[in-house]
């Protein structure tokens, strides 16, 4: 398989990139995407030339590391998938490819593709935790918790911090992954008691991360590669008060 | 050649933990915040001691290589976790738990390390739950277990197959309310690159910011390294890409000794590569195994062949053939060598690299037809989408093609009952010490020794020697920390600057892959191993003389980075090579040929190898210390799975 490829190329947040195309021959289909790309920077390397920069780290779409937008989407069309999951076969009847980075103020370019994502861990250092000291937790059997909100409690647990709803998102809002936490450990009867002031503190910082307000277009939960919904939403605005 | 004592407490096995921590000496709150203390990588086990520690009071600093402490590869482990809660009522104890983890390493750990670990089992439990790890749970509310490999009682507790998920995310955010309320500082995308010796001791580390390329030293009272492992020596593993030994090494190099480099678990299914430029291997759980028949073609012409074109009687069942008693279901590191064996002789199956075909069958059939597709969908649905997802094959109607993988290292740091290195002030946690698996892991119990570390050990034994051992300032003028700094900046210019700059990394980090894969991988013997060690110093000599960087060194560089881990990389495989020969016997995954009993049983020799193999780096050659294991309450026996 050949194809052309248009990479955003960018040395750092400080000077605006632009696109740079290349081509890429005689690829296997069950080449992985991030293996394409690494194909190519081998070739680079051999014509003397900086390697195009992006993140992966597990490719095996766990980590949350991977984040590229393929021909429009977060993490490539293919519902519920990684960009580090998506395989060469996938691509058989697009043989022109535009890669981006993710495009969010409050998720500047580093360099090329990868962006810094550190304010979504100064989200979850506001308020995204069980206050509980290590040693004092009680018999872990001491507290039961209903088959169903454990389960529901994972799903929303399940987010692997990517930054994918916020690329796709049109006013670059962070709700989702911010709503996805604060139910995860609401649901559960070790982290309901602080609920409230966790909701309120997330939010605030979200905001003041720079992420944009959730107006409803749920494109998020379209590109969420592991599905997590806006009912997790709808869940935060109840604890917010909102609705 | 000398002998190395681990400093264990002795007496009863059941109270030597807490005998020792009584004898262990503690920090006054109000002190506490006196001292600085550095926790590199922050996987399960370095978040979760960050966490307690800065909870404690300590001045914490913490670095890690990933752009945010998330996404530490202990993210990546599926299956479980092992505790002692006998919540299932089936016998379990910590006795039980204790005596399995020693015999599944084959008789290699110590045993008072081991029995800290189980006692210690539950109340990871305890704190995960009370975190809000979403644990698996029964519809009465408590908490579910399932069994694994090697045991006969259910103790794993489970978040579906993203266990390891989970409980990294309780640690990282314990550590984020640490870092919320300023008692630890932490740097992401920083690669420790050196550590600084002051006085014999460990007091500091060099830092590359991989953003900036900036490079800084960073002091502190002591310095904890919970960096994982090395199965990436092998190139194709199932870890994640950036998972490296360079951390360990600059350890090594320092004088830390390095323990049982060849101990290296290779898990039997995966999913083969299908290309020469295939860059990781992904795990496919090890129930599949439960239902699934292994096999490959009994001619060799047939191997290209569509499987559904070959029939029956041409098919050869081998581990069937090979283990009746046992069959498909032999344990990893037999099934592993079984696989390798079938398709070295030519009997292999899938696409062809570097000439030879690397896969076998892994059928389901004769389950469909048995349960029905609903039945074998319900028990095994995700994990044939996984599979469907990577390969575009389905395998409900095509059997699955598996083969063995690099997965999980026993080796690593050596450490003493403190989890100290021989290099005072310098702590290793988690996988990148050697402590506890011996000789072969069980399933679920990486997890569990990362938290023990991380949450329950450390703290008391960090704070132990930080009241012991009182230490001046180190100032950023110190000559040690000039010097450091330099060494660490004169390495990146000979990465930058190669005499004649020809190839990437990649090339030679896929070059050592081959090599170690082929002569320290899942069979070992002394022929081989002396000609890789040459090879690999062939290796050495021509990386340094034709590794090739593009773009620059201050900014970010991923070529830059891989150039560092690789060259690492390459000494630390030399010295797996040079462990791997001087254990002249087999035990767990660590098979010699020349010391295999005739059904592909590991035949130990305890009367000459009952030892941990320390290696202290000299620039010539390594020297070999050993830690004699001595089994005081467990008697040694054979594994037999015939």
């Amino acid at each position: 398989m050949n194809f052309t490829l248009h990479i955003w190329r960018q040395k750092n947040s400080d000077i605006s990139g632009e696109f740079v195309t290349y081509k890429i021959d005689n690829i296997d289909e069950d080449t992985s995407f991030l293996e394409m790309l690494d194909q190519l920077n081998e070739q680079l390397i051999a014509q003397d030339q900086d390697c195009i920069v992006f993140d992966y780290d597990c490719r095996e779409g766990i980590c949350g590391a991977c984040s590229l937008v393929i021909n429009g989407y977060p993490h490539g069309d293919k519902k519920a998938t990684t960009t580090c999951q998506l395989y060469m076969r996938d691509y058989k009847h697009q043989t022109e490819l535009w890669v981006e980075p993710w495009r969010a103020e409050s998720f500047p370019v580093i360099k090329d593709l990868t962006v810094d994502r550190t304010s979504f861990d100064d989200i979850i250092q506001s308020g995204g935790y069980v206050s509980v000291h290590t040693g004092s937790a009680p018999e872990a059997n001491a507290l039961l918790v209903d088959k169903h909100s454990a389960d529901e409690a994972f799903n929303s647990a399940t987010c692997i911090g990517c930054g994918a709803c916020v690329a796709v998102c049109p006013n670059a809002s962070a709700t989702l992954f911010v709503a996805a936490k604060i139910t995860h450990l609401s649901l559960l009867p070790q982290g309901k008691i602080e609920e409230q002031d966790r909701a309120r503190k997330m939010f605030q910082k979200m905001e003041s991360e720079g992420f944009g307000s959730c107006s409803n277009h749920r494109y998020c939960e379209r590109v969420c590669p592991k599905g997590i919904t806006v009912s997790n939403i709808t869940k935060m605005n109840q604890i917010l008060g909102w609705t | 050649m000398s002998n190395l004592y681990a400093n264990e407490p002795t007496g009863p096995l059941e109270s030597r933990w807490e005998k020792h921590l009584f004898n262990l000496s503690l920090i006054a709150p109000q002190n506490r915040k006196k001292h600085k203390v550095i926790v590199v990588g922050t996987g399960l086990a370095g978040a979760s001691l960050c966490a307690t520690l800065g909870e404690a009071g300590y001045q914490v600093s913490s670095f890690c290589f990933q752009d945010s402490p998330r996404r530490a590869h202990s993210i990546a482990a599926q299956g479980g976790i092992n505790a002692t809660k006998n919540y299932q009522n089936d016998g379990d104890s910590v006795w039980r738990l204790f005596y399995d983890t020693i015999k599944g390493g084959d008789f290699r750990a110590r045993e008072s390390n081991v029995y800290r670990l189980a006692e210690l089992s539950g109340n990871i439990i305890d704190q995960a739950v009370a975190q809000g790890v979403p644990f698996a749970r029964e519809y009465s509310g408590y908490l579910a277990n399932r069994s694994f490999g090697g045991t006969q009682v259910s103790r794993t507790f489970y978040a579906r197959g993203q266990t390891g998920q989970q409980l990294l995310l309780g640690a990282y955010q314990a550590h984020s309310r640490q870092l919320e309320n300023d008692n630890v500082t932490h740097q992401s995308r920083s690669e420790m690159l050196e550590i600084i010796m002051v006085d014999d001791k460990a007091r500091g580390v060099v830092v590359r910011d991989l953003v900036t390329g900036e490079i800084s030293a960073h002091t502190a009272d002591c310095v904890i390294l919970c960096t994982g492992g090395y199965s990436n020596a092998f190139y194709l593993s199932t870890n994640a890409k950036g998972c490296n030994t360079s951390a360990t090494w600059r350890a090594y190099k320092q004088g830390a000794y390095f323990a049982n480099p060849s101990f290296t678990q290779i898990h039997p299914t995966c999913v083969p590569p299908t290309g020469e430029n295939q860059s990781k291997l992904t795990l496919m759980s090890e129930s599949l195994r439960n239902d699934g028949r292994i096999w490959a073609p009994k001619n060799i012409e047939d191997c290209e062949k569509n499987p559904a074109d070959i029939k029956e009687e041409d098919r050869d069942y081998f581990l069937e053939r090979m283990y009746p008693a046992f069959a498909n279901l032999v344990p990893r590191d037999v099934a592993s060598r079984a696989v390798k064996h079938i398709c070295d002789q030519g009997h292999g199956v899938g696409s062809k690299i570097h000439g030879q075909r690397l896969g076998v069958y892994l059928d389901f059939s004769a389950i469909i037809e048995k349960l029905g597709l609903d039945a074998v969908a319900e028990k095994y649905g995700n994990l044939f989408d996984m599979y469907s997802s990577i390969t575009g094959e389905d395998p409900y109607q095509t059997p699955m093609k598996i083969y063995p993988a690099p997965h999980y290292t026993m080796g690593g740091l050596w450490v003493d009952y403190n989890l100290m290195t021989s290099v005072e002030g310098l702590f290793a946690g988690g996988e990148a010490n050697f402590s506890d698996h011996g000789a072969n892991r069980l399933g679920a119990s990486a997890l569990m020794q990362g938290l023990a570390d991380g949450y329950f050990i450390l703290p008391k034994t960090v704070a132990n020697y930080l009241s012991r051992n009182p230490l001046a300032e180190v100032d950023d003028n110190h000559p040690q920390v000039v010097q450091s700094l330099k060494a660490v900046r004169d390495r990146i210019q000979q990465l930058m600057h190669a005499p004649q700059p020809k190839h990437s990394p990649e090339y030679f980090h896929q070059k050592l892959g081959k090599i170690l894969w082929e002569a320290c991988g899942m069979s070992r013997e002394a022929d081989r191993l002396n000609q890789a060690i040459g090879e690999i110093a062939e290796l050495e000599a021509h990386f340094w003389q034709n590794i090739k960087v593009t773009g620059v060194d201050n900014d970010l560089n991923q070529t830059l980075e891989r150039a560092g881990r690789v060259a690492d990389f390459i000494e630390l495989g030399k010295l797996m090579c040079q462990d791997a020969l001087m254990r002249e016997e087999s035990c767990g995954a660590h098979a010699r040929v020349e010391y295999l009993s005739e059904g592909g049983e590991a035949k130990r020799d305890d009367d000459d190898f009952s030892f941990v193999g320390a290696w202290e780096y000299k620039p010539e050659q390594p020297m070999l210390h050993k830690e004699q294991l001595n089994y005081e309450f467990i008697e040694l026996t054979v594994r037999n799975y015939k």
